[in-house]
């Protein structure tokens, strides 16, 4: 799905646990997310912490976003 | 280790006063095996029923399937660390009610439940509509969330299969066969001239509906440990009815595992059979990478030639397929690895969602995304509703007639990836 | 059993009408068999019989090929026959590409069998492979009599309904479908067998060969991503409650789009997942964890972000093929387009 949208000329950035099914599906911008029944909260922590970190995804995602890059890119 | 299994062949069974086996018939008190159930407080009721091979009956949503047995002699009981006291077992002798098994059923837990049809088309798919089924209709009490509800009719399933085992504790079985696992020693010394191979057991571990349990143990906080092949026939890898029907292991897959047997019927002959490794398929990145660098480090330390990979599931566990492979390959050790594939319904479509040009020795059970249909059936046992929900089935797969239109996803065990059925394609 | 009626397609040089002058050579319908379908009919023997060829110049198809193939398909509906064979084409590209699309619309509009074949460079392998079986053959005419060998037989399995087996055993191009079908052997067995032959360094045969996964280039950084409108998509199955356009828990059909106008955050009373491929109860329960409605709704308020698009989309990436995927994402791209959209964080369980 990523890559029909690229094709279209929108840049998209991917946030997914399983990176290497997105490196290999041909993701160009990939954010590591949490993990795969929630990639971006975690259950465990109390409901502010929670939200902090989906900030914080979020915002990396964002700088992907205003990245320029020439091939895959992964942005721990 | 070494395991005799005595097969007691079961052709029919009947409702009776006394539950007993006599010659080739198990007869069954139901209302004391209702009773032996009831025990578990979450169980609201529990029906009982038969459907035989050829009948026009079709079950669903079909839970998990096992396949009764019962410890003989030797250590330890039956699915040890789930429904007996974990001890180690997969030694001594097991008697094995031969051509049946309990199908539990009820209703729907989660999506990943199937559909056995006893005949028509789609019993061509299921290995399940060739046995006797001994089905265990399970409801649970109001309110219970669905992993309790989940839990509550994987354990009534399991106390099922092991009652009807117990019927078979006594009696001289005709047919024994033996299966030996030697030590690393000993076998390097009995064959030394033999390619040693081990076998990596792939479970599937993602939680609710996903789970697999080893001795009681939820595998997905396990490290990938090494196991004899013995203990998998005495139950100590139990199913938490993971999956999509078509490619979840069930109990009765476990007990029964066709690698293990084939890799038997050549040890010692063509091959040295080592060990079976098992690792898991967990939701987190760090955990795949983790399992799978560690499963290429048992067998490395095993000192293999090669490795047959068994999957379970599909989508992201195409990654921990991939990456064992890889890992595995890296240190020169040569892979075979047995998947399924969802090709799309025209199967036009990239089969799997991870691919690496190390896995160059596949075998496939078949595209889960084929369409087909299943004509109206005389008996429905449990719910026919749920077909346009279940993984593998859509808006409007249950028509006004009773037949159903879904994908072979739904059928129990038809694209098994231990390789259990001759279904592939190509 | 009456004998199975074959319409046979050829060009004008088969048709012994003339070379490349007389390649505009318009579509005509002739009775029986012409040129290489002599060799056919002998090889029918009296289970099939060809009852009409028709002929067209390889230049004048390729010119008009939409009008053309309906023109052919009427002359040779006409035939009322139960079999197509279009060619062989060897290597010549034209007649490879007029014999594979007629032979797949034949297939399709009438709804009969229909077969070709091609030699395996043949521009129209690629383009007709996956609609119609294609037979390989050599590269030039000299290998008529084998290509016919391979053609007779599959041609007339085909025609009968009888199960086609490899393409190895059968002799056709592979066609990139995956079709099910029953081995003689159980699955784990032979991959026992598979091992056994890799490790003794014996040539065994993958039963599915790996992928090429195409490549697309990254498109270019958002220049000030303050000012930018931003799409929520997902493969997460992230739905309102009840699923109301009933997405599919695996192998979805199809995608849906709804609009978060005026919502802040997604509650458990209103949104749920309707993907069967992993353990819902944490998406159940905070719908956010999966698709971030609350974040960036933060994220526009204190102008990190230009403003999140009106509708996020959604479909169950679980057991969905390739293809649905590729199709759901074409159509949620062009209307991301046409909305104006500028970036897209897309969502995956």
């Amino acid at each position: 799905m990523v890559k029909e949208i690229e094709r279209a000329g929108i840049p998209v950035v991917h946030i997914c646990t399983v990176v290497p099914i997105s490196q290999t599906v041909g993701a160009n911008r990939i954010v590591p997310a949490i993990a795969i029944p929630h990639p971006l909260g975690d259950p465990s922590q109390p409901a502010d912490k929670e939200k902090e970190i989906r900030r914080k995804l979020i915002d990396k995602a964002l700088q992907a976003l205003s990245t320029e890059i020439s091939e895959q890119t992964v942005f721990e | 280790m070494k395991l005799e299994l005595g097969k007691i062949p079961i052709h029919d069974v009947k409702f009776d006063s006394e539950s007993r086996i006599e010659g080739n018939t198990l007869y069954l008190n139901q209302e004391e095996l209702i009773s032996h159930l009831m025990v578990d407080e979450n169980i609201k009721s529990i029906t009982i029923d038969v459907a035989r091979p050829g009948d026009k009956t079709r079950i669903m949503p079909v839970k998990d399937v096992i396949e009764p047995r019962v410890k003989v002699s030797g250590k330890g009981q039956v699915f040890p660390g789930t429904l007996s006291k974990v001890e180690t077992v997969g030694q001594g002798r097991t008697n094995v009610l031969k051509g049946m098994a309990v199908v539990t059923t009820g209703k729907i837990v989660g999506f990943q439940e199937g559909i056995i049809d006893m005949s028509g088309p789609g019993a061509d798919y299921t290995p399940f509509s060739k046995l006797v089924n001994l089905v265990v209709v399970c409801e649970p009490v109001e309110g219970i969330d669905q992993h309790t509800h989940e839990k509550t009719v994987r354990i009534a399933g399991l106390r099922a299969a092991a009652y009807l085992g117990n019927l078979a504790k006594d009696i001289e079985a005709e047919e024994i066969e033996t299966y030996e696992t030697y030590t690393v020693k000993e076998s390097m010394e009995k064959f030394p001239d033999l390619p040693r191979v081990a076998y990596v057991l792939m479970l599937q571990t993602q939680g609710l509906l996903h789970d697999t349990y080893v001795y009681g143990v939820d595998m997905k906080h396990s490290l990938p440990t090494i196991i004899y092949p013995t203990e998998l026939m005495d139950g100590a890898i139990i199913s938490g009815n993971c999956v999509s029907a078509c490619d979840k292991n069930t109990t009765y897959h476990h007990l029964n595992n066709p690698v293990v047997e084939d890799l038997f019927k050549k040890h010692g002959k063509e091959l040295n059979f080592v060990a079976v490794v098992i690792t898991n398929e967990n939701v987190y990145l760090d955990d795949k990478e983790r399992s799978s660098d560690w499963t290429s480090k048992l067998v490395e330390f095993l000192d293999v030639d090669g490795v047959i990979i068994s999957q379970e599931g599909f989508g992201n566990p195409d990654t921990d397929l991939i990456m064992n492979c890889k890992k595995i390959e890296a240190k020169g050790i040569k892979t075979v690895i047995i998947t399924d594939e969802y090709a799309g319904r025209d199967g036009a479509s990239q089969s799997l969602a991870d691919a690496d040009e190390s896995a160059n020795a596949v075998v496939t059970a078949g595209n889960a995304n084929m369409v087909i249909e299943l004509p109206p059936m005389d008996k429905v046992i449990g719910y026919q509703e749920v077909a346009d929900v279940i993984a593998g089935g859509f808006a409007g797969s249950l028509k006004p007639d009773g037949s159903i239109t879904a994908e072979l996803q739904v059928i129990v065990g038809a694209t098994n990836e231990l390789g259990f059925n001759k279904l592939s394609a190509r | 059993m009456s004998k199975i009626r074959v319409v046979h397609y050829i060009n004008q040089f088969f048709g012994q009408i003339g070379g490349e002058e007389k390649a505009d050579h318009k579509p005509e319908a002739r009775e029986g068999f012409v040129g290489p379908g002599m060799a056919f009919q002998a090889s029918f023997k009296d289970k099939a019989e060809i009852v009409g060829t028709v002929i067209c110049g390889d230049s004048y198809f390729n010119e008009n090929i939409e009008a053309e193939t309906e023109e052919l398909l009427t002359m040779i509906e006409t035939f009322k026959p139960d079999l197509f064979i279009a060619g062989p084409a060897f290597n010549a590209g034209r007649y490879g590409m007029a014999c594979g699309s007629i032979a797949a619309t034949v297939k399709e509009k009438l709804g009969i069998p229909a077969l070709t074949g091609m030699y395996v460079e043949n521009p129209g392998v690629d383009s007709f492979k996956s609609k119609v079986h294609i037979v390989s053959t050599k590269d030039s005419a000299a290998g008529m009599r084998d290509a016919i060998k391979k053609m007779a037989p599959l041609a007339l399995k085909l025609a009968l309904g009888e199960p086609i087996g490899s393409p190895e055993e059968e002799g056709y191009i592979p066609t990139g479908i995956r079709v099910n079908f029953f081995e003689e052997k159980r699955g784990s067995e032979r991959a026992v067998e598979m091992l056994l032959k890799k490790l003794k360094g014996e040539e065994f045969t993958t039963e599915y060969p790996m992928p090429d996964f195409d490549r697309v280039d990254p498109s270019p950084a958002i220049k000030d991503i303050t000012k930018a409108t931003i799409a929520l998509v997902t493969s997460g199955g992230i739905v309102p409650k009840g699923n109301p356009d009933r997405i599919e828990s695996s192998s979805a059909s199809k995608y849906a789009k709804y609009d978060i106008e005026g919502i802040d955050d997604l509650t458990a009373e209103e949104y749920e997942t309707a993907h069967g491929g992993y353990d819902p109860v944490y998406a159940n329960k905070d719908a956010d964890r999966v698709l971030p409605v609350d974040v960036l709704r933060e994220f526009g308020k204190e102008g990190k972000i230009g403003k999140l698009h009106r509708y996020f989309y959604t479909t169950t990436g679980n057991g969905t093929s390739v293809a649905n995927a590729k199709k759901f994402a074409a159509a949620i791209a062009k209307e991301l387009v046409s909305d104006g959209v500028d970036a897209v964080i897309l969502t995956s369980t």
